[in-house]
């Protein structure tokens, strides 16, 4: 199984599909914003403003999808010496980090109305920060050790500490008193959200996840012609 | 209606910024992804123009390189 995973399957596989990806992205994200900022019911202690959830919310869930990816990757590439684990944990992770930051920037401006401050020294919102801290070191890890032989340890040790963080992310409010709200969307038991504000959240999370795809591509491509670039000085 | 979607009671400006720092971040992050891909493409295909014939030749037995040149733009294969 891992021999298909080399770069010249990948290569010629996303550069078939991705044209198809960027057409049915577009298609995607007109109806997400369609449901999310006029067809979806405002809240009845909210108002509006609980459309801010319909990119908050996404953006939380792919940056955390996208770390706990990369550190799962990181722990393939130290057991199984695949070289390709690392190249795309390393095209993934700035879409990962960008997700970051829009989570909190929406969760701030979705907080002053709501809460009265842009910012609190919550656990939830402290845990997101320290990922995004993750994240960085993560990206400059790549780039400052990049004439390192060690480079792919050391980025692959600082997602595997950084994966430590994520159940504290998800957990966090409930092991704390925070002023953050408690899960509403659950898998394992019923969800306390509504159905008319359930599906544009799941129509931009889809939308999300299929953009973050797109920009791995892209990533996952440059790196592989910057690999090959190197094997034509070899030549 | 549309003062409605707009001001969204008093709570359009909120609302209409967090849309738009994320399709701002969403805009910047294709660019900047795709200008990276375009400069190591055109970089490769730079590369490849000035290898010698032989060389050339060595290169196109790999079918990965054939795709690169074939996706880069203002190049020819």
């Amino acid at each position: 199984m891992l021999k298909n995973i080399n770069p010249n399957k990948i290569f010629s596989l996303t550069t078939k599909i991705s044209k198809t990806l960027f057409f049915i992205f577009i298609i995607i994200l007109i109806i997400g914003l369609t449901e999310s900022l006029w067809i979806s019911p405002e809240d009845y202690k909210q108002s509006h403003l609980v459309r801010i959830m319909y990119v908050h919310v996404p953006s939380a869930w792919i940056s955390l999808g996208i770390f706990s990816f990369i550190g799962i990757l990181s722990l393939f590439n130290f057991i199984f010496k695949n070289k390709n684990f690392s190249l795309i944990g390393k095209s993934l992770s700035t879409s990962g980090f960008v997700f970051c930051i829009i989570a909190l920037v929406t969760g701030s401006i979705w907080g002053f109305p709501t809460w009265g401050t842009w910012w609190a020294w919550d656990a939830r919102i402290t845990s997101m920060l320290l990922l995004s801290i993750f994240y960085l070191m993560y990206i400059l890890s790549w780039k400052v050790f990049e004439k390192n032989k060690n480079q792919e340890k050391i980025s692959s040790i600082i997602a595997i500490i950084g994966m430590i963080n994520v159940p504290i992310i998800k957990f966090s409010v409930d092991w704390w008193n925070t002023l953050h709200q408690s899960a509403t969307v659950k898998i394992l038991s019923k969800s306390s959200i509504h159905p008319s504000m359930m599906l544009p959240l799941l129509i931009m999370t889809a939308t999300f996840a299929l953009f973050s795809l797109i920009i791995f591509i892209m990533k996952y491509k440059a790196e592989v012609v910057k690999l090959k670039n190197k094997g034509l000085d070899r030549l | 209606m549309i003062n409605q979607l707009f001001l969204m009671n008093g709570y359009g400006a909120y609302v209409w910024s967090a849309f738009g720092f994320t399709i701002f971040c969403f805009i910047s992050l294709y660019y900047i992804a795709k200008f990276q891909l375009n400069r190591e493409e055109n970089k490769f295909a730079r590369k490849f123009t000035n290898l010698s014939q032989a060389k050339i030749e060595l290169a196109k037995t790999q079918k990965i390189n054939k795709k690169i040149l074939v996706n880069t733009p203002n190049f020819n294969f």
